[in-house]
């Protein structure tokens, strides 16, 4: 626990928004997300639009390119996927390159990488602004029940004691001689899981009752209940609406609804 | 298996999403009536187990490792309430924070994996611990199979959500059989390591597994007449109704130093931890595995009452009201026998009635790749096997006209002989292993 209490996801820096409250930015993060979803797929330059919204917010977060495509890294098990997407997808083939691909697939590839894509980058974004505690008070303040911020807190703050305890076990392993190597050690790593189990239950009895000792029953205080104002919702609501005015324009142009479109 | 944004459309997204949400309510509403205001803590800690162990790799083979999905495991230990939101809260996080799995598709997510996989693994393991004999073995066969269930059955879930709203043109079957066929292997994995799992909480705190509360009776604190004859001792039961409660002199402080095998000075307050003895089948095999649980429960932390204690869990073996922890020798051999019959004849009759009822519904065509191996002409130069001529070839009793009982009687005959190489295997290895086990139990 000398490390700090900032999680390594966050990336601390002094920018609009940074600033702005959590419960705001969750909001239009969310927004936004379900706004890129509802786009039609061939609506291609729509996308693009997008992609130009987050590398705006990106700039205005101060939140270097490098980083944001590092963490992108995350998507490539359905990346994966996708290209694998035009091979197996029956329909009309074409030729690209000599190889003969299925139109619908390579449709939903496209759909699938874009809007995953778009989706990952929005959440790195709000994950990299905002502090993980800030990041359970907007939470909460979006109405989530409190005993499950009360869950999901206490996840994050003994994530990484239980963490370090599994790999103490792991270094406690290792200085006796077992390195899993096949599945000949599953039984070694399962008993170490087994006594992780029991170490953190226990721990979890244990923080209980300090907390029991400290007057605690049941709900946690709200310390720091601070209410955003007109003007930090207007600055949030910039991305959502302006992808708002994008998918308008997209409905507009393909035309109907963007599920009766097959998207 | 985290699905990202727009792999399933907005409408379905947002129903699925209703549906976790309600899921969780419930949940929430159980997990409280069941852990009032621990609520919180405990399943906040389950959670950040949950996360950690899933980073807990199993390597399978060639640098290739697995890992943990973790729906089975928490239904079984912490129920299903409880499971569901520890699930749901790690998903909800990895959505949040690590972007893995996308926001708007975070309702697919829990309930796929959160709910589907939890509420299947409690029903079978409830359903299978209520079916088998109680006893530690059964609660291992039945994690495997609630986890080997419910990893398809989560894939089978998705392929359900993907046919209602998938937004591409990947054929249904085609994807529940890529899904489904891909998560039974999987299922395979999660099962072994769950039931090993769930094994060695067995072995050491079985009162924590939730699954399982009825099977084994709850620890309770009690205190004994005094075991060292310099110095009072407190011998500590767990109890069922505040287990929580315990005082400072519980031994799982972790900070007492681990490993600490010295036996206990004369004089010195000794705390053992005590079970209640009436569980005879926890520890049917008896020696050798009754020294690896000791040495679980020294590597807990418990400083210098260890040894106490593990005279004590060595003494739980014998029938109730056994109150003498220094005889922790003559306790395998005296509890086993009953326990190890009635599994050994169940497992008989089973494996009996399989052999001679069963195979008469057999199929008499030779098996997959007898008829390949026909079929494309490899087994044109295949000798005859040399024991063609004995009185059992081709698993058909010779002199025996109807073939179908034929068929069972060397079924039969064939069990029989299997089980007599097999336990003579077992009786020498039993005893090998034992004869040096002896003196280490009694140096512990």
């Amino acid at each position: 626990m000398g490390a700090g209490h900032a999680h390594k996801l966050y990336r601390h820096a002094h920018s609009p928004v940074h600033t702005l409250p959590p419960h705001c930015k969750i909001a239009a993060v969310l927004a936004f997300v379900l706004t890129v979803v509802a786009t039609p797929r061939e609506a291609v330059w729509a996308f693009g639009l997008y992609a130009l919204l987050v590398a705006a917010a990106a700039v205005a977060a101060r939140i270097p390119a490098g980083f944001l495509l590092r963490r992108l890294l995350i998507e490539i098990p359905f990346v994966a996927f996708a290209l694998l997407m035009p091979f197996v997808v029956p329909g009309e083939k074409t030729h690209v390159l000599g190889l003969s691909l299925s139109e619908p697939g390579l449709w939903g590839a496209w759909n699938v990488l874009a809007k995953g894509t778009l989706g990952v980058a929005a959440s790195v974004l709000l994950a990299s602004t905002t502090e993980l505690r800030s990041l359970l008070l907007g939470l909460q303040r979006l109405r989530m029940p409190p005993l499950l911020v009360q869950i999901a807190s206490f996840m994050i703050r003994y994530g990484d004691v239980v963490t370090d305890e599994m790999r103490r076990m792991r270094i406690a392993r290792e200085s006796r001689g077992v390195t899993a190597r096949g599945v000949r050690h599953w039984g070694v790593l399962a008993r170490s899981a087994g006594a992780l189990f029991i170490r953190s239950y226990e721990r979890g009895e244990r923080v209980h009752l300090a907390m029991v000792s400290r007057g605690y029953a049941g709900t946690m205080p709200v310390l720091d209940d601070a209410a955003a104002s007109r003007t930090q919702w207007a600055y949030a609501a910039a991305l959502p609406l302006a992808a708002l005015a994008v998918l308008l324009a997209a409905w507009v142009v393909t035309g109907g609804l963007p599920w009766a479109a097959g998207s | 298996m985290h699905v990202p944004d727009g792999f399933i459309d907005a409408p379905v997204s947002a129903a699925t999403a209703v549906v976790a949400a309600g899921a969780v309510a419930v949940s929430l509403r159980g997990a409280r009536r069941e852990l009032d205001d621990k609520a919180a803590p405990l399943a906040g800690l389950v959670a950040a187990f949950i996360f950690a162990v899933q980073m807990l790799n199993f390597p399978v083979a060639a640098g290739t490792s697995g890992h943990l999905l973790g729906g089975a495991l928490a239904a079984i230990l912490v129920g299903p309430y409880t499971g569901v939101l520890c699930i749901s809260v790690v998903l909800l996080m990895q959505g949040v924070l690590f972007a893995d799995g996308g926001l708007s598709a975070l309702g697919v997510n829990i309930s796929d994996m959160g709910v589907v996989t939890t509420v299947v693994a409690y029903a079978v393991f409830r359903g299978l611990v209520r079916l088998l004999p109680r006893g530690r073995a059964s609660l291992t066969a039945a994690s495997f199979a609630a986890a080997l269930v419910s990893v398809p059955a989560a894939a089978a879930a998705f392929t359900l959500i993907y046919a209602v709203g998938g937004t591409t043109d990947v054929p249904v079957g085609k994807v529940f059989t890529a899904m489904v066929g891909v998560h039974v292997l999987i299922g395979l994995g999660e099962a072994a390591i769950t039931a090993l799992t769930v094994s060695a909480v067995a072995a050491v705190r079985p009162d924590l597994i939730h699954a399982a509360r009825d099977v084994f009776r709850p620890l309770e604190l009690r205190t004994a007449p005094p075991t060292e004859p310099a110095g009072p001792a407190t011998s500590l039961r767990r109890g069922g109704d505040q287990p929580q409660r315990r005082s400072p002199a519980v031994p799982d402080a972790a900070a007492g130093p681990a490993g600490s095998g010295a036996p206990a000075v004369p004089g010195s307050p000794a705390t053992s931890l005590r079970r209640d003895g009436d569980q005879p089948q926890r520890r049917s095999p008896a020696v050798p595995d009754g020294r690896e649980e000791a040495g679980h429960r020294r590597s807990g932390g418990e400083g210098p009452a260890a040894v106490a204690a593990d005279s004590v869990a060595k003494a739980g073996m014998e029938p109730a009201g056994a109150d003498a922890p220094e005889a922790p020798d003559n306790a395998g051999p005296a509890a086993t026998p009953r326990s190890a019959r009635r599994l050994w004849l169940v497992g008989l009759g089973v494996a009996l009635v399989c052999a001679g009822g069963v195979s008469y519904y057999a199929s008499t065509s030779p098996d997959g790749l007898e008829k390949v191996a026909h079929d494309k002409g490899i087994d044109s130069k295949a000798e005859e096997h040399a024991a063609k001529g004995s009185p059992l070839a081709d698993y058909q009793v010779k002199d025996v006209a109807d073939e179908r009982i034929s068929g069972g009687l060397a079924g039969v005959i064939g069990v029989g002989a299997t089980l007599a190489v097999g336990t003579a295997v077992f009786v020498v290895v039993r005893r090998r292993r034992a004869a040096p086990a002896a003196p280490s139990a009694e140096g512990a």
